[in-house]
């Protein structure tokens, strides 16, 4: 298993070799040492291979990730896994803001909080996080999975396209636009396969949460408003 | 950007390390401000004498027989420690404003950083590293500090543009984010009597909380206050006499990281800046909610 040590190697180092992973397939298994919050660790991984990051990370941690399984064993600061592609990242401890923003797909699981932001702009990532998220979250997402087995902060799915958002717990107010809406047996369905993914199976069950959409209100074209353009 | 960082320490054994640990702290943060860095550290407080830290521009005229100086014009003994561009002028209680009125007229070009029984603002422009070796923090000792590393967008990069900035005895302001209505609120204020030395929306913020206070509010209630009155992105973070405050906008798009143990809390703009302090893995590590006040003192 390649280790490499990032209180004697350089990120920039790391990076480059884990970039250099695309279309190889003999050095699967890795892991970051002393991790110490540093920026950018692991950022644009294109490979099948698992890497663990044993400690927290700085900003942008996983972020553009395609294929690889990145399990941070610790904290995770903002834009964690932000834009990612394909693959699926795991933060053991908390994620600061916009964790998986504009991500357009594979799987983000959070096992501590999230803070603000979570899931901004997501485009078909599915998010799930086990403990509560911040305010403003789901911001504009268009589509894609916010699974939240906590509760929800201000203004949930402000201005939401198409993602859908489950909370089980409290949501403190929902965003312009942001509706409950009812859940159905391809919800049902849906949520048991993200939780199951998302580590979260022994935690939470389907029934349990509710599901929050956009009421389509403001993003289609309404005749009555054309003076307001 | 902007990086802020703080230490207020619960175990006093920490108290010779803090300016080493802080100075660390700042440094690490120097990518988020490389333009001018400052500190301000609480400690060495005596009975019955107060401390007025003062800058100047020609250290070596402006602080030649200061001391002296002072001492005549108030008929009291002044002890003075200089540290660069920056010097402590030890001063009896009962003498501080007699003081600051005769600094004003012995040298005029002398600014003054701070005032209080156990406060010393030191700032300068440069790298963090370059400030931090100038003023030899590394070697301070105390109960809590805040320093600040500057990446200006607001106003120009000079002395009087860096954090921390005083906003009365024993307390001060640091800020990381951009205020967008502060011209009208230097405005106001003018109107009410303050006066500034700078373009510098963080002054304004400090003037404000300055002002609040002279009204007879609580630093708590000044803080809420800027929740109300003051427009734009912040993560302000205040020293006190007894320890620090924390507050952000309520969107909080400015980072801020606390970290507690029984020895410590700790403030970072990232964690990265807290990654040095002793026991940090096993520290309680989260983020401060928005447009919410926070102190934690002695």
């Amino acid at each position: 298993m390649p280790s490499y040590d990032l209180a004697t190697g350089s990120l920039r180092e790391l990076n480059q070799a884990l970039h250099d992973l695309r279309g190889q397939s003999n050095m699967t298994d890795w892991e970051i040492l002393n991790p110490r919050g540093a920026h950018a660790i692991a950022a644009g991984v294109d490979a099948p291979v698992d890497i663990a990051v044993l400690g927290s990370t700085g900003y942008y941690c996983a972020g553009m990730n395609k294929q690889a399984t990145i399990r941070i064993k610790g904290s995770a600061g903002p834009g964690v896994a932000e834009n990612m592609m394909s693959g699926t990242v795991i933060v053991e401890g908390d994620a600061s803001q916009y964790a998986g923003a504009t991500g357009r797909g594979g799987l983000l699981v959070i096992k501590g909080n999230a803070s603000s932001r979570c899931g901004i702009s997501m485009k078909g990532i599915d998010i799930v996080v086990h403990g509560n998220i911040g305010h403003m979250s789901a911001f504009m997402a268009q589509s894609g999975n916010l699974v939240v087995l906590g509760d929800a902060g201000e203004a949930l799915g402000d201005s939401l396209y198409e993602a859908r958002i489950f909370v089980r717990g409290k949501v403190k107010s929902l965003g312009a636009d942001c509706i409950e809406k009812e859940m159905r047996d391809e919800h049902y369905a849906l949520l048991e396969d993200l939780l199951r993914r998302g580590e979260a199976e022994h935690k939470a069950r389907p029934e349990e949460f509710r599901r929050y959409g956009s009421a389509r209100r403001l993003y289609n074209f309404n005749i009555d408003n054309a003076s307001a353009y | 950007m902007c990086g802020i960082v703080g230490l207020f320490l619960k175990d006093r054994t920490l108290e010779p390390q803090l300016g080493a640990l802080l100075s660390d702290m700042l440094i690490t943060m120097t990518d988020r401000g490389p333009d001018s860095a400052g500190i301000a550290i609480y400690g060495g407080a005596k009975d019955g004498l107060g401390k007025i830290t003062v800058q100047s521009a020609q250290p070596q005229s402006d602080f030649r027989n200061l001391d002296a100086d002072l001492r005549a014009a108030i008929g009291q003994p002044v002890a003075m420690l200089v540290k660069s561009t920056h010097a402590v002028l030890e001063v009896p209680l009962g003498q501080m404003e007699a003081a600051r009125s005769a600094l004003a007229q012995l040298r005029p070009g002398v600014k003054v950083m701070s005032v209080g029984d156990a406060i010393e603002i030191f700032k300068e422009v440069g790298l963090p590293r370059d400030v931090a070796a100038r003023f030899e923090l590394s070697k301070m000792k105390g109960t809590h500090g805040i320093g600040h590393t500057r990446m200006a967008t607001e106003s120009a990069v000079t002395t009087l543009g860096a954090h921390p900035f005083s906003t009365g005895p024993d307390q001060c302001l640091v800020h990381n984010g951009s205020l967008s209505n502060h011209n009208n609120v230097r405005r106001d204020l003018i109107h009410a009597g303050l006066r500034f030395e700078t373009e510098n929306d963080t002054e304004v913020a400090a003037a404000f909380l300055a002002h609040r206070l002279r009204r007879g509010e609580s630093l708590g209630q000044a803080l809420e206050a800027t929740l109300e009155e003051l427009d734009g992105f912040y993560t302000f973070v205040v020293g006190t006499r007894n320890g620090f405050g924390v507050v952000r906008d309520p969107i909080a798009c400015k980072p801020a990281v606390m970290a507690e143990t029984d020895a410590y809390v700790a403030f970072g703009s990232e964690y990265r800046a807290l990654v040095g302090l002793p026991g940090i893995e096993s520290a309680r590590i989260w983020e401060p909610e928005p447009a919410t006040v926070y102190f934690w003192e002695h």
